[in-house]
């Protein structure tokens, strides 16, 4: 444990390292990562002006469901997003040298990966929550800042083993398979009331690809709207979080094992 | 002189068609997106009728036939220009004997011609399978919206020549581009209507360039404009065509007597 620390510690200094030689670089990335976020509250927030509410939703509501969505995806972005994973590790054959190092390889690629920026999304995400939580009169106590983080680490979880398990795809086929792109546009779907959708949407966006689960489903066990369904579905979130690792991790095992190196 | 530059479209075209499989998965992601706003705006709507004169059926259209255009319209001229002045190729391409920024044009065209074949004309039938759209009833209506899709392809590719000089004076400009992407998403009125805006933004939407590429020819064919409308939309699209053309040129003297080549 002590071992995956220090290596978490010497990558990030690395990061930073590399990072502060383009400092300019660095805010404009952050800027335009936030640039998009903000784009879709606008469109929110325009919306909001032709009508009271969404879906049943209130305008406060939903952004603060907005808002709870950045903060998992924050992390998430951060620490676990593996965009690249493919062309570099399979194509290229990185994954030859990472296999040949003692600490796990998932963790090692995960690392060699991180993007530190993404955490301030994370930041804005709680502004936001804490912006419209006033609005809306709401109160907190410290169970609240408990949940928070479990809730959290649940929809973080969710993300990592649904994108390790997407990735893990890289291993059975070096070809493009479009699926992540996809998957990142699917999962903005999570951030609106999951009411607004057909029966078949929810099903999907509830069970198959959970991204229910990192946006509307624990945010609302914050909202005084919620009733005992919602709460249930909250509270599932770490359940469901566990279950999607799970299934990421065996899957990342498998496809190691069928992993031949690239030749050259 | 001109059977070089229309080669130039055959290549990009064949170039594309060699990765047509890329393209079947972007139908699925741009359906995927279209979905999202299909939901968002139906619960916007409720038991409105219409919001500031769209019916939920033009609504539905509008989103729909926007991103289609979109599938058309998009490349990525502006990154294109970008890496080949970063790697130093760019220096190769001022020695021959042809005027670079009509060479990405062009290139630009042959890439929208697959676009409008394989992507954006199988998207709209998929799409119209799926949701329900209202397609115009009247030729004329088609015929106007392919001569303000012309439009629509050549101010944006404009535009994109514009950004992607940035890179002749900035060293790094991937920010930039991805922050101009979603400006222009909303800007254009792909994300809202243009109509739906606030009245101030509304207004300054209507002294920039980007609702040319997508409210004006959406606003056509979803019937919203018709008549001299229509035909002042054209008008207002041809007037930027050609206004463009002056920073372009001014930016493109400039840029290339400060052209230096890092490294080699």
């Amino acid at each position: 444990m002590m071992f995956y620390l220090g290596l978490m510690w010497e990558y990030f200094k690395n990061y930073a390292k590399t990072r502060l030689t383009y400092r300019a670089d660095f805010w404009i990335e952050v800027v335009s990562d936030l640039a998009f976020q903000a784009i879709n509250l606008i469109v929110i927030l325009i919306a909001f002006r032709h009508t009271p509410t969404l879906g049943g939703w209130t305008e406060a509501e939903v952004v603060f469901v907005f808002g709870y969505f950045m903060v998992p995806y924050g992390i998430f972005s951060c620490f676990f997003d593996l965009w690249n994973f493919s062309e570099r590790y399979i194509v290229k054959g990185e994954m030859d040298r990472v296999l040949t190092r003692p600490a796990h390889n998932l963790f090692q690629i995960l690392l060699e990966n991180m993007y530190p920026p993404g955490l301030i999304g994370s930041f804005v995400g709680l502004v936001i929550m804490a912006v419209t939580a006033r609005q809306m009169g709401m109160t907190f106590d410290w169970t609240d800042l408990v949940m928070l983080l479990v809730l959290t680490a649940g929809a973080v979880m969710v993300y990592f083993g649904l994108y390790t398990a997407l990735t893990a795809i890289g291993f059975f086929t070096d070809a493009p398979t479009g699926i992540l792109p996809l998957m990142f546009n699917l999962q903005s779907y999570g951030r609106y009331p999951v009411t607004i959708y057909n029966r078949t949407m929810r099903f999907v966006l509830t069970w198959l690809l959970p991204f229910a689960f990192v946006g509307v489903y624990p945010a609302s066990y914050f909202l005084e709207r919620s009733g005992a369904a919602d709460l249930r579905m909250a509270l599932l979130t770490p359940a469901v979080g566990l279950v999607f690792t799970a299934i990421g991790l065996v899957v990342w095992n498998i496809g190691v094992k069928r992993y031949r190196g690239a030749g050259s | 002189m001109t059977s070089m530059y229309l080669d130039l479209i055959r290549i990009r075209f064949l170039m594309m068609l060699a990765y047509r499989v890329n393209y079947y998965s972007g139908i699925v992601i741009y359906a995927v997106n279209i979905g999202a706003y299909f939901f968002f705006w139906h619960a916007i709507y409720g038991d409105q009728e219409a919001i500031r004169g769209f019916t939920l059926a033009q609504m539905t259209t509008y989103v729909a036939v926007t991103w289609m255009a979109r599938a058309f319209y998009f490349n990525n001229l502006d990154r294109e220009i970008a890496n080949e002045v970063r790697d130093g190729s760019v220096a190769i391409q001022f020695i021959r004997p042809y005027n670079y920024l009509l060479v990405k044009l062009f290139q630009g065209f042959g890439e929208g011609l697959f676009r409008l074949l394989l992507f954006m004309t199988p998207g709209l039938v998929v799409v119209c399978l799926i949701f329900p759209i209202e397609l115009p009833r009247d030729p004329a209506v088609w015929l106007l919206y392919a001569v303000m899709l012309v439009f629509s392809f050549i101010i944006n590719a404009e535009l994109n020549l514009l950004t992607g000089m940035g890179a002749f004076y900035i060293e790094n400009v991937d920010g930039l581009l991805r922050m101009k992407r979603v400006f222009i998403d909303l800007f254009s009125g792909v994300l809202v209507p243009i109509a739906l805006f606030p009245g101030w933004l509304a207004a300054l939407s209507e002294w920039l360039p980007f609702q040319a590429i997508a409210y004006l020819p959406s606003a056509v064919f979803t019937g919203r404009s018709t008549g001299d409308e229509a035909l002042a939309a054209i008008g207002l699209q041809a007037a930027w065509a050609v206004v463009l053309i002056i920073p372009i040129m001014l930016m493109w003297r400039a840029a290339r007597k400060r052209l230096f080549v890092q490294g080699g």
